[in-house]
């Protein structure tokens, strides 16, 4: 999770004090961590250092949450499975660099810059190959099933493709001793190498540094992650609204039959945006790689608990609502960190507990409760009217 | 007057109708019951096995509770360890903090002769006993509130919706759970705490709440679980039962038909949910460290495979798989106890061979189910022997990976059989009869083939020619000559 764990490789202890951290760089890169608050600083400032770290988390949540809000509307289900791709995405990154970097035999402190797409690239195919795979052999047979089923079955899926990411990695050696190759997977965590030159752009305006603190920037790989999910957003956007592919995607999640009668392989449909959906989520699993490299193991609920506050953005924003979900992701980012931030700030000293940092699972989830109530069908959605 | 006598039913056998009335009876039978795990079975088994027995009592209950919401109501719940959390942490806290207060350490707490673990035993039944009996209701009812609390949304949401409410219902449980303060363990220091501090209860945080003494013995265990299963197949005869099962139907339509929706759909998580608490209260009890990853996703997992692979609304269904996964666990664990012992494993199958051959010669209902139970001892010698070689082949052990095996396993049952392995249909009902109406007692259809079909009445618009009755049946000539 962004805020709550630090690069280095051991797990963080149970006791370890939570430290909010506004510059979204881990504490042991020099950089002096302010845990107290200044009385002098800005509260244009407070609110930028949250607005960057939110629009970062923000992206990747809207990416993960693309892929949910896709397959619902045209298969019409939650695939829990999908928040396990995003891990799946992650840990493929950290795998084909490792790989990349031992068979190139490049320089892990200044790696080039063309390795960056590369990962990405292999990435996408893997989770892209693993997506179908999974809904060939697990969801087409079940396409006629009642929902609960289904759901009963993705929640398999999600256990397995999380156990089995415990599984122990392996090496794969040449036959003079040479390591050819490296799958840490594996049950602990392992630490990304750095892909792209950590550079500050420049410094957030009005915060109050004592001398000798690094002051808070905007770095390099903030605004990499907000571009190319931008980047990613509006391509989609391209797809679906402006390609054939794409009407015929949106003539399947209007009403199948009907667009099966009009002529659309609704089944090669079905797999293509599952296989989108995949794609979408590898690619936030390796910008999530880029911004936080120390990777928990597969299996840790820090990736279960990423997985369902995208999917909570996606129901928030309206499931079955490309735009939605992109609102819902930017959303929900802000409402935890701005939860955090203002517990921390003002109601922590009241009840005299440091708890602030440690509930932003209980905000995102308060906000999907407060929204299920008052308006399900989200922000962007359209009521559903079930026919009897 | 002899037709209106047979359908009033003969008297039922003490034994079935103290399943559904009265509280006495079961009372005896579920003493019987738990003597009898306690001191016949339990020593058999030895400590290491009747602590599994502790273990799968419990997640037999939890299996039977979660089916009430599940396949009963057919709502799907996937948070069902909050509640089991929020049952063991009360009861836990009840139990250690009044044994602090009151006797000053609760490891030396009288408890009762129903017992096996150590302990200072004092005559039948202990102090210890006692209270911990008293959190344990205690803790089902913290729970019970909790289900209404998570119930009430229920109206508005469906499905998936809900599935994602109550699963982050449990991590919302836990998340709560960690923040919780560390564990007192003075008495002077618990006097000392104030009002205030207690809104932030002392219940050990991240680290968990550890010391509790175990009360937990086979008997106690086994004695609950009796009640759990009996109130379970109360609620499903009942008319919230069919209120329950009507929704799971169809929902809609038991609407239309005057079923109100919100009140059984709450008053299932309220009885899933004080059950569940009741089987965390014993857990706590057993000797295990309370930690707040007890209310995580992983624990509400197991119970979810329970109901799915017992089947959705099968009360023996759900314990059936309960016992069988929980038994998989130690299998696939270190196969060495399940392998040692493997006489007793293959002397089961045997024996229930013959049942399911003597059965079959005698009535021909229920064999065939005897008989799958009487393979199962025998899968799990085969489990035992597969983790060995895998072990040996490979030097991985397959305990680590049972999560992979369960999610394998929900899988193929929602692709094969996706109702589960009963459905909803109870173990008992293939061992009786097919129902159906007593021969001699002018309940069934006979009357209508007597009579022959009344004459449709004339349609309005056609001109009025009174209607011939069709004439009996007659042979045809043929057939009557010899």
């Amino acid at each position: 999770m962004p805020e709550q764990f630090d690069d280095s490789i051991a797990p963080r202890g149970p006791d370890a004090r939570e430290v909010f951290c506004y510059t979204g760089r881990p504490p042991d890169l020099g950089a002096t961590v302010r845990s107290s608050r200044h009385p002098s600083d800005h509260p244009v400032a407070d609110f930028l250092l949250i607005l960057i770290t939110a629009i970062a988390v923000g992206s990747l949540y809207a990416l993960i949450a693309l892929g949910y809000t896709m397959v619902y509307g045209i298969l019409k289900f939650i695939n829990f499975a999908h928040s396990d791709i995003f891990v799946l995405g992650a840990w493929t990154s950290l795998t084909a660099s490792v790989c990349v970097i031992t068979w190139m035999k490049l320089d892990t402190q200044n790696p080039p810059l063309w390795l960056a797409p590369v990962v990405l690239l292999s990435a996408m195919v893997v989770c892209g190959g693993v997506a179908y795979i999974v809904e060939r052999l697990a969801y087409k047979p079940l396409r006629k099933s009642p929902r609960l089923n289904v759901l009963i079955t993705a929640i398999g899926v999600s256990l397995l493709l999380q156990n089995v990411g415990q599984l122990p990695g392996f090496t794969v050696a040449s036959k003079d001793g040479r390591t050819l190759a490296t799958v840490p997977f594996g049950p602990s965590p392992a630490r990304m190498p750095s892909l792209l030159p950590d550079v500050a752009l420049t410094t957030i305006p009005f915060v109050h540094t004592e001398p000798g603190d690094v002051p808070p920037t905007v770095n390099l790989i903030d605004v990499f992650i907000f571009v190319s999910a931008m980047v990613l957003m509006f391509a989609l956007q391209y797809l679906v609204y402006h390609t054939k592919l794409g009407a015929a995607m949106r003539a399947v999640s209007f009403n199948t039959e009907t667009a099966a009668l009009m002529g659309v392989p609704v089944d090669r449909v079905m797999s293509f945006t599952f296989v989108t959906g995949a794609v979408l989520a590898a690619a936030a699993g390796f910008l999530y790689s880029l911004k936080y490299p120390g990777l928990n193991q597969p299996a840790h609920e820090i990736w279960v608990l990423l997985g369902l506050k995208a999917f909570v953005a996606a129901v928030v924003g309206g499931i079955g609502n490309v735009r939605g979900a992109v609102l819902g992701g930017f959303l929900i980012a802000l409402i935890e960190f701005m939860g955090m931030f203002l517990f921390s700030k003002y109601l922590d000293p009241l009840l005299g507990t440091n708890m602030g940092t440690n509930l932003r699972d209980v905000y995102v989830f308060s906000v999907l409760i407060i929204v299920l109530l008052v308006k399900p069908s989200g922000l962007l959605g359209s009521p559903v009217r079930e026919k009897v | 007057m002899s037709a209106l006598t047979d359908l009033i039913p003969a008297r039922r056998p003490p034994l079935l109708t103290s399943l559904t009335h009265g509280v006495a009876l079961p009372v005896v039978y579920a003493i019987a019951i738990a003597t009898l795990a306690q001191f016949a079975i339990g020593p058999a088994l030895g400590e290491y096995w009747a602590s599994v027995g502790v273990q799968v009592g419990i997640a037999v209950m939890l299996a039977v509770s979660l089916n009430i919401v599940n396949g009963f109501t057919g709502q799907f719940s996937i948070g069902h360890a909050g509640f089991f959390a929020i049952g063991a942490y009360v009861g836990a806290g009840i139990s250690y903090y009044s044994a602090l207060l009151i006797w000053g350490d609760p490891a030396t707490l009288p408890h009762g002769a129903p017992l096996m673990w150590e302990g200072s035993p004092s005559g039948l039944f202990g102090a210890g006993d006692w209270i911990m009996v008293a959190g344990a209701l205690l803790g089902g009812c913290v729970s019970a509130v909790f289900g209404y609390i998570v119930g009430l949304p229920s109206l508005r949401l469906r499905g998936d919706y809900l599935a994602i409410v109550t699963l982050g219902f449990g991590e919302i449980v836990r998340v709560l759970l960690q923040q919780t303060r560390p564990q007192v363990f003075e008495a002077q220091e618990l006097r000392e705490l104030a009002g205030a501090d207690l809104f932030i209860p002392p219940l050990g945080g991240a680290t968990g709440f550890s010391g509790i003494p175990k009360y937990a013995t086979l008997w106690w265990v086994w004695f609950f679980v009796f009640f759990v299963v009996l109130f379970a197949y109360r609620v499903k005869l009942s008319s919230t039962g069919r209120a329950l099962l009507s929704i799971r139907e169809d929902e809609i339509a038991s609407r239309a038909m005057g079923v109100n929706i919100t009140k059984y759909k709450v008053r299932a998580f309220v009885l899933a949910a004080g059950l569940a608490g009741i089987a965390g209260a014993l857990y706590a009890h057993s000797g295990n460290v309370l930690q707040p990853r007890d209310a995580g996703f992983q624990r509400s997992f197991e119970c979810i495979i329970y109901v799915v692979l017992g089947g959705l609304g099968s009360i023996s269904g759900a314990a059936l798989a309960a016992v069988a996964l929980s038994i998989m666990t130690e299998a696939l664990r270190g196969p060495e106890p399940i392998l040692e012992n493997w006489p007793i494993l293959v002397g089961l199958a045997i024996a229930g061979t013959i049942a399911a051959g003597v059965l079959r010669a005698i009535k021909n209902r229920g064999w065939r189910i005897t008989f799958v139970l009487a393979m199962t001892p025998l899968s799990f010698l085969a489990l035992g022997l597969a983790s060995k070689l895998f072990n040996e082949v490979t030097g991985v052990n397959l305990a680590a990976y049972r999560m992979v095996v369960y999610a394998l396993l929900l899988i193929v049952v929602m692709l094969a059989r996706p109702n589960g392995l009963f459905g909803l249909t109870e173990i008992w009902e293939y061992f009786g009869p097919i129902r159906g109406p007593k021969p001699g007692s002018g309940n069934d259809d006979s009357r209508l083939a007597a009579e022959p079909p009344a004459p449709a009445p004339p349609a309005e618009t056609q001109p009025s020619t009174p209607p011939t009755p069709p004439a009996p049946p007659t042979l045809p000539p043929g057939d009557a000559a010899p």
